[in-house]
């Protein structure tokens, strides 16, 4: 920080202003226009009857929505899990456990994706909340990761700003760290929604819906314009949640850091 | 802690050390301090020797190995610390604001915790603003990232006083400013603590900061222990040892004159009358004086002019409107330094002094100033030849 001389009536910034609302909801609506191009286009060309069994609007909508949901439920196990672990490992004396719980999460996120799915399955059962257990396990880190180093990277003073004024250990944390450290929390949720996405497709392997359904037909049945909706589509849903996330970002990020 | 809110409360330190986990030596040594209520006590010292650690103990933001700390006769070990801390005001370097609050919501934490209700704790923060120079309607919403250096050191002051607290723990807070902003916040700290008497212990290793705010120099050396605990005249005129003269380093003389008030010297006598006064009375008491001139007063003996023993010759009844206007006057207030300057840059030889209400308090010329400066010479000689028989020893 430069300092320069105090002169009482310095004139002070604006405020910069968020930009103007249609220039952020522009990609949403390329996205959204994506999407329906590709829909509309399987239902305008003539399709077979294993292709029908696919490609009609009420199969093509109960998938999405299954996809979502896979996504929204292993998000929120991994926030109800991944902030309080984040928080507790950088307070006081477990710190000491940092390195063991990272390298542990670690490994969640490099064992290939499909086996720790399969190998869920064989432990517990097929079904919507093994994939949901293993895409918490897939996407734990990025969150997990980004809530230690975010609370980490907080100026001591300020924490000690904050204690010598008489904030409590908790006051400083709700009122000064976490506040201090949203931007890249909120950023690591972001890539955990992301990655997700993405390897909620492999729920289809073991039963559990979702847009992936689309992908192993389409690969099983050599129908490739069933292959390539899914994968249209899973990627436009990519973008759309990353696109919410980003928005998330921006509003919940505290003011007066930039 | 006291009820009364707006004036300071002693602080006492007992034998107080501190011992780091890990480290040998200790960073503060059996340290004895005795801050009197309402005055500014200034540790200073190199960097390392404890000053720091020893502020940090008497909020508990370190806890001492042992000893004790008395604040305002209750020993703060049986104060739970953040109800502690909510009542000392604490400012640090580059103020430690919240960047991601407003200057007000800066400002209201401890009111808030406190419980303050939101019209007063926003009337409060507008009483604050307007305490430490900034303008409620201005500043009040901005960001501290907006603020210059200086602005963000006054809202670090405002949040410190914020809930009136009786001591305040400033901790280098002008240390990361630049010399001219440094200065004039230094100058109305003064002024707050004209107003407020707070108890302040104040953190710096800049011994003319020390000099200028400290009603009290404490000199630390390390491992945290204090050589010396006195007034900076005192500092000045006597230090105690070496280590206490080297670290106030060369021009202590042109300290002792920025440190010596115009009132602390023997300020020269001249003859003064008022208007009606008969003339040849004043030319009588000139020549008793051994003087060829005279100053004239008003009624409430405020100089006016000055007036020779020629403009007197043959003049019978009241001196009237004889003599010339007077250019300036000296206050005796005013340092033996800045004396010395409208000294230089005067018409006349002498300069009449004033004291409270502009009242004729004596007269200064610059022969006048050299002579006390050769006094405080002297002075320094003979302290440095009996410190040389005795000081064998040390
Ligand atoms: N938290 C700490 N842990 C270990 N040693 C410390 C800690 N804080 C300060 N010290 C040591 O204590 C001594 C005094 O430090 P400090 O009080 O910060 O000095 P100052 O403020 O006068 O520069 C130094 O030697 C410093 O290294
Ligand atoms: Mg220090």
């Amino acid at each position: 920080m430069t300092v320069s001389t105090a002169v009482p009536d310095e004139t002070t910034n604006p405020e910069p202003r968020l930009g103007r609302s249609w220039h952020i909801v522009l990609p949403l609506l390329c996205y959204l226009a994506v999407g329906a191009a590709m829909i509309i286009y399987t239902q305008s060309v003539p399709l077979d009857g294993i292709e029908r069994g696919s490609l009609n609007l009420p199969y093509i909508f109960g998938r999405t929505w299954e996809h979502i949901q896979l996504v929204f439920y292993s998000t929120v196990l991994v926030l109800v899990v991944a902030l309080p672990l984040g928080i507790l490992l950088t307070r006081g004396t477990l710190r000491r456990a940092t390195p063991f719980v990272l390298t542990l999460v670690n490994v969640g996120q490099a064992t290939p994706a499909v086996g720790l799915v399969v190998l869920l399955a064989v432990l517990f059962q097929i079904g919507f909340w093994t994939s949901v257990a293993a895409l918490f396990a897939y996407s734990l880190l990025p969150t997990l990761r980004n809530t230690m180093v975010g609370l980490q990277q907080v100026d001591w003073r300020l924490i000690d700003a904050g204690r010598g004024i008489g904030m409590s250990a908790a006051r400083v944390l709700f009122k000064v760290e976490l506040p201090m450290a949203a931007p890249v929390i909120l950023s690591g949720i972001r890539t955990t929604l992301v990655l997700s996405v993405g390897t909620a497709s492999i729920a289809a392997f073991i039963g559990a819906g979702g847009l992936g359904d689309l992908i192993t037909t389409g690969v099983s049945t050599q129908r490739n314009l069933v292959l390539v909706t899914g994968c249209v589509l899973i990627a436009v849903l990519a973008l759309m949640i990353d696109w919410v996330g980003g928005l998330a970002q921006r509003v919940l990020a505290p003011k007066g850091l930039s | 802690m006291a009820d009364q809110s707006t004036s300071g409360v002693p602080i006492e330190l007992r034998k107080v050390t501190k011992v780091f986990p890990g480290s040998g030596e200790p960073a503060v040594r059996e340290l004895d301090l005795n801050i009197p209520a309402g005055e500014i006590v200034v540790l200073v010292g190199p960097s390392g020797c404890g000053k720091t650690t020893t502020m940090r103990m008497i909020n508990r933001l370190i806890e001492p190995t042992s000893g004790d700390i008395v604040i305002d006769g209750r020993s703060s070990h049986d104060i739970d610390p953040d109800r502690l801390r909510r009542n000392i005001g604490y400012v640090i370097q580059q103020a430690g604001l919240f960047p991601h609050m407003t200057v007000a919501a800066n400002i209201a934490q401890v009111p808030k915790m406190l419980g303050w209700d939101r019209a007063r704790i926003a009337e409060r923060v507008d009483e604050l603003l307007t305490l430490v120079g900034l303008d409620p309607g201005q500043y009040r919403d901005t960001f501290p990232r907006r603020l210059s250096g200086g602005q963000q050191q006054r809202v670090g002051v405002a949040r410190a006083l914020a809930a009136d607290p009786p001591v305040l723990l400033m901790d280098e807070p002008f240390g990361a400013l630049d010399p001219i902003s440094r200065e004039r916040l230094q100058d109305e700290l003064l002024g707050l603590q004209d107003d407020l008497a707070k108890t302040i212990v104040f953190v710096t290793h800049d011994i003319d900061e020390a000099l200028k705010i400290g009603d009290h120099i404490a000199i630390m050396k390390a491992p945290g222990h204090i050589v010396q605990y006195a007034s900076p005249a005192e500092i000045l005129t006597n230090p105690a040892d070496d280590y206490v003269e080297q670290f106030l380093g060369a021009g202590s003389s042109m300290r002792l004159l920025r440190l010596t008030k115009v009132g602390d010297i023997e300020v020269d006598q001249v003859p003064y009358a008022s208007e009606d006064a008969d003339a040849a009375e004043v030319l009588a008491e000139i020549e008793r004086h051994g003087l060829d001139y005279a100053l004239l007063t008003d009624g409430m003996r405020r100089p006016l002019r000055w007036v020779g023993a020629e403009h007197l010759q043959g003049l019978t009844g009241p001196v009237g409107s004889a003599g010339d206007p007077i250019t300036g006057t000296l206050h005796h207030r005013m340092t033996l330094q800045d004396a010395l300057e409208a000294l230089l840059n005067a018409d006349n030889d002498v300069v009449p002094v004033v004291g409270r209400r502009r009242a004729y308090a004596g007269a200064l010329s610059l022969s006048t100033v050299q002579n006390a400066i050769q006094a405080i010479k002297i002075r320094e000689r003979e302290r440095r030849l009996h410190r040389g028989e005795t000081g064998a020893g040390r």
